[in-house]
């Protein structure tokens, strides 16, 4: 048994934090999370103790930053359960959708091929492929949502053609946190010749995933989102895949030889895809990350947040001045309004009694053809939230038609 | 604008803007047009001002936004409409002193100086200011 409350001893922004005169109730984990001592130091043990590059130095503490970053790798690949080749550090899920799309789909597809997504896919899992398709000029197609915003596999089933070559989409969605069986989606995209990239950004701090089961092609996700630091993420590729990709980036360290001939021997992956001095203190923060989470257990993590997600949503469906827009999503992602009230104005309100949401279009800005409103406010939760917390944002909703209080009081 | 405005009086005048929003409508092609946006917040708002001879015969605004970007904007339209170039630049400069809680004017402000709060809520001071910033933008255009 988890004593959650325990565990926010280990946040510094969770131990007497001040927002307007009450103490910080931070639910916006799904931009990002807070981070524990544990990640925190780690990252100051680095730049203490060990400060050196990796892959270059001669020297004892050159050699210890080498074996502490591979070993970081060993963890992710354990934590999703992958090979270590099979993992490749980037900046974030943007780097590592991005180098997708332009390191294999680029080089891989043609004017005659589709790249399938949704509408409820953040702008990351959007822009990259519009990029690829204004290059080499493929389709982008759209797998339809259903009447509450879901991706299924019936609509997949319809969307897939003989020209669909990836299909790349959330595993849980960023603004209606919706989620998909991706070990049944692989079947499918697989059974189609295509191969199936998975933004992991809001699945992977929340739930266990596990590649392999999966059989997914790409996972990429972000370290900041999972207690990690910010600019450190993981692209996750099957090694062959990895192989016939191209790197973006090209420099020091990934590569073996080169000439001014032109002769060019590059590292195999995922040194291949590693140019340049990486993200070194990112990376032992990300592992940190992942030591504090597999402590927890990703299914304790999991558990934990439907049952703060299910209290919120009965509390909030007792309000009538307040729309929820996916009561019945599994993550901990709560999309609403308060009738009559833009979005904006009812964060600030919240703000004002020290509740940290985001209004707005959270970047999925054609799904708001969908949902039918200009803006929505985002709640999302993660382990460390409390029932309390939710009873104190439940509160301040309660006040949404008195927002102006947020300048005068 | 007395002196003596107290807060009901201030949240009134806001309510009233923004559920009653003065010159929202699109100017033809008469109108100098300025669009506003920002990737921090979603308000989406076109500033734009008929000009001649030096004054502001007309200025309107159209677009999507919070309560404060709307309530704020229209009340801008409301002080600037018959204004010179000069003068309305005098009133922008003194409406975002009061926002930064510089020193400023009072007096050019009128129904404006109810947004003299706004710092409290620091992430709303884009809001605030969108219709001024644009309007500012627009002259310095115009010039």
């Amino acid at each position: 048994m988890v004593d959650f409350n325990e565990l926010r001893k280990d946040f510094p922004m969770l131990n007497g934090k001040i927002m307007q005169k009450h103490p910080l109730v931070y639910f916006d984990n799904a931009a990002t999370s807070l981070k524990p001592y544990q990640v925190i130091n780690a990252e100051m043990d680095y730049y203490c103790n060990y400060c050196a590059n990796e892959h270059r130095g001669d020297y004892d503490i050159a050699h210890r930053v080498d074996v502490e970053y591979e070993n970081v790798r060993n963890k992710v690949a354990k934590f999703i359960n992958c090979e270590s080749r099979e993992v490749v550090f980037t900046s974030g899920a943007s780097m590592s959708l991005n180098m997708v799309a332009h390191g294999y789909a680029l080089q891989n597809l043609t004017a005659d091929d589709e790249i399938l997504i949704t509408d409820a896919e953040h702008a990351s899992n959007v822009l990259p492929w519009f990029k690829v398709a204004e290059t080499i000029h493929c389709k982008i197609g759209y797998i339809d949502l259903d009447r509450e915003g879901r991706v299924t596999i019936e609509n997949l089933k319809k969307a897939l053609n003989p020209h669909v070559k990836i299909v790349a989409l959330a595993q849980v969605t960023n603004v209606l946190g919706y989620s998909i069986d991706i070990k049944e989606f692989a079947k499918i995209i697989h059974q189609n010749g295509a191969i199936f990239v998975v933004d992991g950004a809001q699945s992977v701090p929340h739930m266990k995933v596990d590649v392999k089961d999966a059989d997914i092609d790409f996972l990429a996700f972000s370290g900041h989102k999972m207690c990690g630091p910010t600019g450190i993420g993981v692209l996750y590729g099957k090694y062959d895949l990895l192989d016939k990709m191209d790197p973006l980036m090209t420099g020091g360290g990934m590569n073996t030889r080169f000439d001014t001939c032109g002769y060019i021997g590059y590292q195999y992956p995922p040194l291949k895809f590693e140019a340049g001095t990486q993200n070194i203190a990112g990376v032992i923060g990300l592992g940190a990350a992942i030591d504090y989470l597999e402590k927890i257990g990703m299914d304790n993590i999991e558990k934990r947040e439907k049952e703060l997600k299910e209290y919120a949503i009965s509390k909030l469906s007792k309000l009538d001045n307040i729309i929820v827009y996916n009561a019945t999503s599994e993550s901990g992602i709560i999309a609403f309004n308060v009738k009559d009230v833009f979005a904006q104005d009812t964060a600030t309100l919240l703000n004002s009694y020290g509740v940290a949401v985001r209004s707005g279009n959270h970047c999925a800005k054609i799904l708001n053809e969908f949902l039918k409103t200009d803006a929505t406010v985002r709640a999302s939760l993660y382990f460390y939230n409390t029932f309390e917390e939710i009873d104190a944002f439940v509160e301040a909703c309660k006040k949404g038609g008195d927002f102006l209080d947020a300048y005068f009081n | 604008m007395p002196i003596s405005i107290n807060e009901m009086m201030m949240r009134e005048i806001i309510m009233d803007h923004y559920t009653h929003p003065r010159n929202r409508r699109e100017g033809d092609a008469s109108y100098k047009t300025i669009y506003m946006d920002s990737d921090s917040c979603i308000d989406k708002i076109y500033v734009q001002a008929k000009i001649e001879n030096g004054i502001l015969v007309d200025v309107c605004f159209h677009g999507v936004g919070c309560a404060i970007s709307i309530a704020s904007t229209s009340i801008m339209t409301e002080l600037l409409k018959g204004k010179t170039i000069s003068e309305a630049e005098n009133i922008i400069k003194n409406y975002l002193a009061m926002i930064h809680e510089e020193p400023y004017d009072a007096d050019v402000l009128d129904e404006a100086i109810v947004f003299m709060n706004t710092s409290k809520q620091a992430a709303r001071i884009k809001c605030a200011t969108i219709g001024f910033n644009g309007m500012e933008k627009l002259l310095k255009g115009d010039k």
